[in-house]
């Protein structure tokens, strides 16, 4: 029973990363239709950004900070000169861009950071008294600050008038555009939120996954189960299908199938949730019109 | 087109003489070209003629590497067996996983087959498996000899076994996608429902497709490994079914012929890239990629296409690429 409750209770802690990298997927979803198979090497790029700040003598939560900076304006700049020239290409090649990117910046960490490991610290105190016996202090910070991250989104997209038009320009475009809001800088600004996601998942990851160019592949695996699970269109989904693939995961790796085969779990979900159910345990069913 | 056979059959006979004339390490080279080539129209009729969006045909190349090399190693079938065959499992295979997959639009597709490829070398690690995959050590192989040393080494007569194979695949890929099938493929593509209201089976269709695709790269994978004469689960990462898209982007993913040159870049930009850095050929790709898909989406097949036309007179219609 002890050793239940602590695989599922760790699992909530990768759930944490995997519900941030698929909100991150979802919004980029709802705003352009599009999934950014890149997600995942832009918050390892964030990483080592943050990385490279602390190894500088910044304190952590500033260099946090100076990365979230960055990662938005990166995100928006990508946006902005890049993905707007493919706003209405066919999905194929949308799809060849986004792993453009990623092969990119894979590379490009590769290149610039080398290949091996580095570690990346945490911000909580490995004896502090929230840690318990189910869960490291690191692993509870993680929940925690995914769980403000996401309440912080919900306040935004709910109170405030830039939330509002964003939803607007998802929602519909032209009539947002004839009311006045400027849909491709609501597209940029959607796209710099999602990189910001990923930043904080790839800060809050790195301390268990250990720092490398290829930190997120299987993170952004499960993260695109999570998102598919939750319904690719619905970000309250999303948080939701990101906990039960974390959960999910470590209960099949403790009892099922073993740690070697945890990532063909997410093939299975991926592949299953598709052909039995696409719109998701939340989603919208699409109805297209010809 | 009356010159088309003339230039076919020139194109042939360089590559009858090219290897002999170059050094043993380039002669290597160009049966890696050869195999490449495979590959590459392998997703080509996947996803430039179908119009099914495949990232993960690294996968079926390294099932049909696997197939081969237990073939060889485990029941002694001959080398020259084990392609075809090989090749006829991955069509079962490409076929199953193309079944459900045939459900599934774009999008959804390019994320399923992005899952299959990453998660492939964990698959072919399992410890279930590893009386025939050789576990994460991988598995060696002979490299096959020349039957007859005194005339023609052994490089050059793998290069002359890859090469004929290949010329076979592609007169037979030609026809596919000339005939009743390659139509009601490049229908699907171009209107899904415009072509099951004419009578054509999407979900068969499409299922099909998948099987020859993979049919086709699994034939490229078992050739690989036996050119190359080690297979190991690292050798098949994600990174090989980028280098397969890489390589049909750039030649023109609707093309047969732009096959040879996308294969011929991902052999030689690494080789040229590496001294700069591991990392080089990565970036190279990714720009190229998105550089690509602005300024010339049809490839260098297509840009040849275009050339020709500027040159010819007034525009011929043809397909959408």
């Amino acid at each position: 029973m002890q050793a239940l409750l602590h695989q599922l209770l760790s699992g909530l802690a990768n759930g944490a990363i995997y519900a941030s990298v698929a909100l991150a997927l979802v919004m980029i979803f709802k705003a352009t239709h599009q999934v950014n198979f890149a997600q995942g090497e832009l918050a390892m790029c964030a990483t080592y950004v943050a990385s490279s700040l602390i190894q500088a003598g910044v304190p952590y939560w500033a260099a946090f900070a100076l990365t979230v900076a960055i990662s938005f304006v990166a995100g928006v700049v990508i946006e902005r000169a890049v993905m707007r020239q493919f706003q209405h290409a066919s999905v194929l090649t949308q799809v060849i861009v986004f792993i453009g990117f990623l092969i990119l910046f894979n590379s490009l960490a590769g290149w610039i950071f080398g290949p091996t490991l580095r570690s990346f610290p945490s911000p909580f105190d490995p004896h502090a008294w929230y840690g318990s016996t189910y869960l490291s202090p690191h692993e509870v910070g993680m929940i925690g600050v995914t769980l403000i991250v996401l309440s912080i989104v919900f306040v935004f997209f709910r109170y405030t008038r830039l939330g509002l038009a964003m939803r607007a320009a998802a929602e519909n475009p032209q009539s947002s555009r004839l009311v006045g809001i400027r849909v491709g800088w609501m597209l940029a600004l959607g796209w710099g939120l999602a990189s910001v996601l990923g930043a904080v998942a790839g800060m809050m990851a790195a301390p268990i996954v250990s720092l490398e160019p290829n930190m997120m592949s299987g993170v952004i695996l499960y993260g695109f189960a999570a998102a598919l699970l939750g319904g690719i269109d619905n970000p309250w989904g999303a948080p939701i299908g990101g906990f039960l693939v974390g959960m999910l995961e470590n209960l099949a790796g403790a009892y099922l199938v073993g740690s070697t085969l945890k990532l063909a779990l997410a093939l299975f979900v991926i592949v299953g949730v598709l052909v039995l159910r696409p719109s998701g345990l939340f989603g919208r069913t699409v109805v297209v019109r010809v | 087109m009356m010159r088309a056979p003339l230039g076919l059959a020139a194109v042939l006979a360089a590559a009858i003489v090219l290897p002999f004339l170059v050094s043993g390490f380039h002669a290597f080279q160009l049966t890696q070209l050869v195999v490449y080539a495979i590959a590459i129209l392998g997703l080509n009729l996947l996803t430039g003629f179908s119009g099914q969006i495949s990232l993960g045909n690294g996968a079926f190349y390294a099932l049909g590497a696997y197939v081969a090399a237990a073939l060889i190693v485990h029941a002694g079938v001959p080398y020259w067996l084990a392609p075809p065959l090989a090749g006829a499992v991955c069509f079962v295979a490409g076929y199953l996983f193309g079944l459900p997959a045939a459900r599934l639009e774009g999008l959804y597709l390019a994320l399923a087959t992005f899952a299959l490829a990453v998660v492939m070398p964990q698959l072919l690690k399992l410890d279930a498996l590893a009386r025939w995959t050789g576990g994460s050590q991988g598995v060696l192989l002979d490299k096959p000899r020349s039957p007859w040393p005194a005339v023609i080494d052994d490089d050059r007569w793998l290069y002359l076994f890859c090469l004929a194979v290949a010329v076979a695949m592609f007169a037979a890929a030609w026809n596919l996608v000339r005939g009743r099938t390659g139509r009601a493929l490049i229908a699907l593509r171009d209107h899904p429902i415009a072509a099951g209201a004419m009578g054509i089976d999407i979900a068969s269709y499409k299922a099909t497709a998948f099987g020859v695709s993979s049919m086709y790269t699994g034939v490229a994978g078992a050739l690989g490994a036996i050119i190359v004469g080690f297979i190991s689960p690292d050798s098949f990462t994600f990174v090989l079914s980028i280098q397969f898209l890489v390589g049909g982007v750039v030649g023109g993913i609707a093309s047969i012929g732009g096959t040879l040159f996308g294969a011929g870049f991902i052999e030689l930009v690494p080789n040229l890239a590496k001294h700069l850095s591991d990392d080089a050929p990565g970036v190279i790709y990714g720009v190229l990629l998105i550089v690509c898909m602005k300024l010339m989406p049809g490839g260098l097949a297509g840009l040849v296409r275009s050339a020709r036309r500027g040159f010819a007179g007034p525009a011929v219609p043809h397909t959408r690429s």
